[in-house]
């Protein structure tokens, strides 16, 4: 019994594995109707369920996929064209065999689903719109039209046919033969005897499954349709038997005849030889190009319980543990032998480790292969008109979340088809394109899986959710009013919001949200809404890679060490003691570093930890990171390694703490927490600081098919004038010393970096007069072909894109003119009179001095 | 933890069986046998800024990334003497591996219900919602631990 119930499962598992396989397929079929490469991969898909459900002695669910293997065969081999009605019937009927084997599954029977509607749909969609039929059996087709008195006759055996042919279950391979005989029989004889043919037809359907196929059909015209169709096929079928070739071929003129008769012998013999065909052709096709790179697929993978993976998972943990020490220990011993060995054990440990981590990931395709058909049905059901897009379906995470985000998923993306995107008619009137996109984009970002389903429907208005809100009682008018539009467009996940009528009114979206809203944050996930109304709404979901590997930097701090994810990683800046003390600055109390002249926010991961740092030497470490589109800079006390870690999950309390997204075990066995940059920027960032930046960002890259010189460094040079200067112009910000200017004849200039550096005060130069006793100059450094001057202005305010600049002409002596930026009037610095202000032979003579002048300033 | 199950563990509590037992701070503490995985010597901890204070740190066990409880910071008893190490009890909880800091481990101890009483009225605050009661043996009191509140800092 045992032996029988593994056989049954297996062929479950495979079968719901296949019938995903064939949603996706027929879906893209539609599109693409001529793929014989895909229409193949159907048929062999259902012909291998049917035919093990023969073997199992599931007689319903053979029947179904019997009538569908049919049809598929003659899609595939060009008699009938694939319709949206074909379509349909055919993925109906792999909800049928899905249904069936979900009542195996859980009764071990076929339960109560009944198959007779589905096996009638598809045998009409069959006979619908036959494909041009082969030229010697037109003619009868047509000679088959007047006779509605056969039809008749025909509908009502047929249809008693049907309740017989379910019990009445025949080995198909016998079955086939016998029918073959009898119909020739039949062709030979039935011409004058119209009732005995319509009682051998009776007789013959009792022993064969296949004879509903012609259930519903009221046309004897049909019947016609369906046997030319059909006979093709029996000819293939006789050439592959060989034998039979000038038996099969005159049968196929003479078949036509007891149609013509009476249609009813004809119709249940048509779909009972492709059967026997198919057993032949399946050899032949797997033979063909496209069979073995489908069997070769088949033949390389097995099924592995994943209970078993995470067995071994542990295991090699522990055994990479185990090679750590022994490792340690060799390092103390000078036998070379056991040195090399070790070494050995050392690189077969890790890819082992590796390779075993890998098993557990699948690529996130897995489940969007389901949403095609789910956006296919629904957009017909609401007859609009949607293109689903997939981009990085190749994202691999693990199995156990790949299942829990599977059903959030997929309510999100109903959501979009039923609520985002609007009716066609909507669509036109708001010039948008009549097809609707649905976009689903996956990737890493940070250590997690970013899922995204995004519309470009009508989105959400913030004003009228946040009324409803109001209304429903969800929250007072006063917190209403504190919050941002972005806040509001979240209330759509609290569970007041969960009521269909509620939202669908508002802006139609919402409905169970907080369902999808309590199932990823239960795997540690996290779900967040934008919208831009009338433009679309994306909502996204990022999960956490529980078990994933991610390329990561460790670094130190207070004598802990802490995994940064690599993906959020921009760039190290290392700064000694002497630069640290001028190149940190404070603005208004919160520390900022001049990034290649940008200012960079500073986190001291000791201040967010609440640690006491145990560097005295005043180094200064920056991890440049970056998250949600803004830049900070990471001050730690030590960057030790990059390594590839595995994320672990942390127990509830620690998550709760909101700052690590797990821990990990390095490669000696200390556990290290991962950061969790996302956590770590908000905790540590203002707001206001975050905005400025992302709209600098939304201009700059829609700006990036510009010039460089678009960018603009602003600097106040006192008296309230603002001076903008390209930044390509711009090599270096500085400070120097007041102290540390000195005279050269009647120019001024400043020892730098063993060099003489000639200044131009800018506020001199423009005719300004800005402060003279400050203590520190602001400087800009300007280097060509090896000669710098220095600019001195009285501040760095900012650096801002040129690009909305209103420039106009009014100039003055040293100013190109002037133009509104950062909404204040900037004058345009002409940097060239200013460099020649400083040292006339800047253009003229060859560099002479500041060597390091093109060196980088950081040392990264 | 509702009330119901309070009751209902309370209840195999009071009833016979093993009890895994333990020191801290001089008294002699139990866990059911059965939620316990091993018991190990003191591990490397990793600490964990911000976290509880109950969390003493995050422990590697075998692959596996364990919290270890300070079961004295849970107990409200004072911090374990400068230069004595704690041993780590692995209990298993619905499937996920926690760890306890305690100051030594003891015997495995048969108790019989009929020994078992309510926690005594002298015990307050913080411990008292962690005791289910004790079990009297000769000449000592053996604390039952509710290992599913102490694990929950």
């Amino acid at each position: 019994m045992d032996g029988l119930d593994d056989i049954v499962e297996e062929f479950l598992v495979e079968s719901h594995e296949n019938l995903d396989q064939l949603d996706s397929d027929l879906v893209a079929l539609e599109q693409d109707p001529n793929s014989r490469e895909r229409l193949s991969s159907i048929f062999r898909t259902i012909h291998t369920i049917k035919g093990t459900s023969g073997f199992l002695a599931f007689n319903r669910l053979e029947e179904v996929t019997h009538v569908g293997e049919n049809m598929l065969s003659r899609l595939r081999d060009g008699e009938l064209a694939l319709n949206p009605t074909r379509t349909s019937v055919l993925l109906q009927m792999v909800d049928t065999v899905r249904a069936l084997l979900t009542s195996i599954e859980a009764s071990g029977g076929e339960g109560p689903v009944d198959v007779s509607g589905v096996v009638a749909a598809i045998s009409a969609a069959m006979e619908d719109h036959p494909a041009t039929p082969p030229t010697d059996a037109a003619p009868p087709a047509a000679a088959a039209i007047p006779s509605p008195r056969a039809a008749t006759a025909k509908k009502a055996t047929a249809q008693s046919a049907t309740a017989k042919a379910a019990p009445a279950k025949a080995a198909p391979a016998k079955a086939a033969p016998a029918k073959a005989a009898t119909r020739r029989g039949t062709a030979t004889k039935a011409a004058p005897a119209k009732p005995a043919a319509a009682k051998r037809t009776t007789a013959r359907k009792a022993a064969a499954p296949a004879a509903t196929v012609a259930a519903p059909t009221p046309v004897a015209a049909d019947g016609a349709a369906d046997l030319e169709s059909a006979a093709p096929v029996a000819v293939v079928a006789a050439s592959e038997t060989t034998h039979a070739l000038p038996t099969t071929h005159s049968e196929g003129a003479n078949a036509v005849m007891p149609q013509r008769t009476a249609g009813q012998p004809a119709v249940p013999t048509a779909p009972a030889l492709p059967m026997a065909a198919e057993a032949a052709e399946h050899e032949t096709e797997s033979a063909q190009a496209d069979g073995p790179a489908r069997r070769a697929v088949a033949d390389s993978t097995i099924r592995v319980d994943v209970d078993l993976l995470d067995e071994l998972m542990l295991l090699v943990g522990e055994l990479v543990l185990t090679r750590n020490q022994i490792v340690q220990n060799v390092a103390r011993q000078t036998d070379t032998d056991l040195i090399r060995a070790s070494q050995r054990l050392n690189l077969i440990a890790s890819e082992l480790q590796e390779g075993v981590m890998k098993t557990r990931m699948q690529p996130i395709d897995h489940i969007w292969s389901k949403l095609p058909r789910v956006v296919r049905d629904l957009g017909l059901q609401l007859k609009k008109s949607i293109r689903l897009e997939m981009e990085g379906r190749e994202t691999e995470l693990d199995k156990t979340l790949l299942e829990a985000v599977k059903d959030p998923l997929t309510h999100l993306v109903r959501n979009s088809v039923d609520h985002g995107i609007e009716a066609p008619e909507k669509r036109k009137a708001a010039g948008k394109p009549v097809e609707g996109v649905l976009t689903l984009r996956a990737r890493h970002e940070s250590g997690q899986v970013v899922v995204e389903v995004a519309d470009d429907g009508a989105g959400i208005d913030p004003a009228a959710l946040g009324a409803k809100a109001l209304e429903r009682g969800l929250l007072t008018a006063d917190a209403l009013h504190r919050m941002s539009p972005a806040d509001i467009l979240q209330l759509i996940f609290m569970p007041g919001f969960s009521t269909a009528a509620a939202v669908t009114n508002v802006s139609g979206r919402g409905v169970g949200m907080d369902v999808v809203k309590t199932n990823i944050e239960a795997i540690g996930g996290t779900i967040e809404v934008e919208s831009v109304p009338g433009e679309g709404t994306v909502c996204r979901l990022r999960i956490p890679l529980t078990l994933a590997i991610v390329p990561a930097l460790t670094v130190e701090c207070a004598g802990d060490r802490y995994a940064i994810p690599q993906i959020s990683l921009q760039e190290l800046v290392s700064l000694d003691a002497e630069k640290a003390a001028n190149a940190v600055e404070e603005v208004g109390g919160a520390p900022v570093y001049r990034l290649r002249g940008e200012l960079l926010p500073l986190v001291r991961l000791t201040d967010v930890l609440g640690l006491a740092s145990e560097r005295h030497d005043g180094h200064v470490v920056i991890a440049v990171l970056r998250s949600e589109g803004r830049r900070f800079g990471l001050v730690v006390d030590r960057v030790i390694n990059t390594e590839e870690i595995v994320v672990k999950a942390v127990g509830g309390q620690l998550k709760a703490i909101g700052l690590y997204s797990g821990a990990t075990v390095l490669g000696d066995g200390t556990v290290a927490l991962i950061l969790d940059v996302q956590a770590l920027a908000r905790r540590a960032l203002r707001t206001e600081t975050t905005e400025r930046q992302q709209s600098r960002e939304a201009t700059s890259s829609a700006a990036q098919a510009e010039t460089e010189r678009q960018r603009m460094l602003l600097a106040a040079i006192g008296g309230g004038r603002r001076v903008a200067i390209p930044l390509d112009t711009v090599t270096r910000l500085e400070q120097v010393r007041t102290d540390a200017v000195e005279k050269v004849g009647n120019r001024e200039v400043v020892q730098y970096r063993g060099a003489i550096l000639p200044i131009v005060r800018l506020d001199r130069h423009l005719g300004a007069y800005g402060e003279t006793d400050r203590e520190v100059l602001e400087v800009i450094v300007y280097a060509d072909h090896g000669r710098s001057v220095a600019i001195v202005v009285e501040e760095i305010l900012d650096i801002v894109d040129g690009e909305a600049a209103v420039r106009s002409d009014i100039d003055d002596l040293g100013l190109l003119g002037s133009a509104v930026l950062g909404e204040k009037v900037t004058e345009l610095l002409d940097v060239r009179a200013a460099i020649l202000a400083a040292d006339p032979a800047f253009y003229t003579s060859p560099a002479l001095a500041p060597e390091s002048a093109t060196t980088s300033l950081l040392e990264v | 933890m509702s009330a119901a199950t309070d009751t209902e563990a309370a209840k195999a509590m009071a009833s016979s069986g093993q009890l895994a037992t333990f020191r801290l701070d001089g008294d002699l503490y139990g866990v059911e046998v059965e939620h316990v995985q091993e018991v190990l010597r003191s591990q490397g901890l990793t600490r964990v800024p911000l976290a509880p204070t109950a969390v003493a740190g995050l422990i590697n066990l075998r692959g596996q990334v364990v919290t270890a409880i300070e079961l004295r910071e849970r107990l409200g008893r004072p911090p374990r003497p400068e230069g004595t190490d704690a041993v780590v009890i692995v209990v298993r909880l619905h499937g996920e591996a926690v760890s306890l800091l305690v100051d030594s481990i003891a015997d495995v101890v048969d108790v019989d219900a009929a020994d078992f009483e309510a926690p005594p009225d002298t015990l307050e605050g913080q411990a008292r919602e962690l005791i289910r009661g004790a079990y009297k043996l000769d000449g000592k009191l053996l604390l039952a631990l509710d290992v599913h509140k102490a694990v929950s800092a």
